[in-house]
């Protein structure tokens, strides 16, 4: 049962997703991209990478994004077909990733709010913060691949510059991650439409 | 209006207009809430921040939750939330149903632009690598960690690929050694 797979695997990604949607993006690569067995989900790192892109350019964390986008896709290519399936997904993951902070912070807060300052919860974010890192990056490797950087040399050409390139523009000047993305696109536009390498 | 209605369409403006995710939304946030409404002063919101900091899930996602719990129980938390998500569930939901998976494989134009934007997002993913290092403070040291982390993740081998097996063991390691830490420090000031 699809939505019950859906379900489960956004209640983890919920439930675990400390640090962030960078840090969160390991978590839904794991439990959608990678997801063992099951290729009729259809996901690959392609599509990944281009629900992390539109992400990038409409309002909104990128948790929710994801599992809007994920949990419309995933039910069609399951199998069902009509466009309510494809929305009863999106609401049911939306809720799914949602509700297990919901439930922490509604039956917790009095907890938290007595030891938000004690060594368990400081100790905890304390250790989280190195692996944090180390999510981050291995989301970054696992799109490094043939899907998002192409196969042929020109593609790898053009696909390892404008990746430098990015990162240049992102880390030394104050340029909007949104407007790096659409000159990106503009660059894609232009050597894969009009010049046509 | 009334309090439930405002704390929705306060959190719906807020989800609606920023990009990013929750450290962009945190500062319209507290504009919101301290500074035009004042719901809150300005310790309680920092205070609510740290807590939401503190639970795992959608930090902006989070915010809203605790701010609107703290206002006005569970019904004043399910009105933020749903303040906070719709606008982005209704921005993509319709993106999905037009910008389909095969489309943007099948249309030239389209697909011509994604070939230029995929690397473009996998540096945007590189570059909080690099600041969220040193923001853990991460040594030549200890870079060992996330490194291990990040290779074991990508091996895709099984058990060891799933990231929420370091997510749970980096929580209990910090929590041991910084409860032996007090213990001794306590010790100490004997």
């Amino acid at each position: 049962m699809v939505y019950l797979q859906l379900i489960w695997s956004y209640l983890k990604i919920g439930l675990f997703g400390f640090g962030g949607g960078y840090a969160m993006l390991s978590l839904i690569e794991n439990e959608i991209v990678k997801h063992g067995g099951i290729p009729a989900w259809g996901i690959d790192g392609q599509i990944f990478t281009d629900i992390v892109a539109i992400s990038q350019m409409t309002p909104g964390p990128i948790g929710i994004n994801s599992a809007t986008y994920i949990g419309y896709v995933v039910p069609g290519n399951a199998g069902l077909d009509s466009p309510w399936w494809g929305i009863l997904g999106s609401v049911v993951c939306t809720l799914a990733v949602v509700l297990p902070p919901f439930l922490l912070v509604s039956y917790m807060s009095h907890f938290i709010r007595r030891h938000h300052d004690s060594a368990i919860i400081k100790g905890v974010l304390s250790g989280l913060r190195p692996v944090v890192v180390g999510l981050i990056a291995s989301a970054a490797l696992l799109l490094m691949n043939g899907q998002n950087f192409g196969t042929t040399p020109q593609e790898l050409t053009v696909s390892v510059l404008l990746c430098i390139a990015s990162f240049a523009v992102v880390k030394f000047t104050g340029i909007h991650p949104i407007s790096v993305i659409t000159g990106a696109g503009a660059i894609g536009f232009i050597t894969y439409y009009l010049i046509g390498i | 209006m009334n309090i439930y209605l405002q704390l929705f369409f306060t959190f719906l403006k807020i989800g609606a207009f920023t990009f990013g995710g929750g450290w962009a939304m945190i500062s319209i946030i507290e504009k919101e809430i301290v500074d035009k409404k004042h719901w809150l002063e300005r310790p309680e919101f920092l205070d609510l921040l740290a807590i939401a900091q503190a639970v795992p899930g959608i930090l902006a996602v989070n915010i809203s939750v605790v701010v609107g719990d703290r206002l006005k129980g569970m019904k004043g938390s399910v009105a933020a939330a749903a303040g906070t998500i719709l606008p982005s569930f209704i921005i993509i939901l319709a993106i999905a149903i037009f910008l389909t998976p095969e489309l943007i494989k099948n249309n030239a134009v389209i697909s011509a632009i994604f070939k230029g934007i995929r690397p473009a997002v996998v540096a945007l993913i590189i570059a909080p690598v690099l600041s969220s290092a040193k923001a853990a403070g991460i040594t030549w040291k200890t870079i060992v960690i996330p490194a291990g982390v990040a290779l074991l993740i990508f091996s895709g081998l099984p058990v060891v690929s799933n990231p929420i097996i370091y997510i749970l063991s980096g929580g209990i390691a910090g929590y041991i050694v910084f409860t032996r830490r007090a213990v001794s420090e306590k010790k100490e000031n004997r």
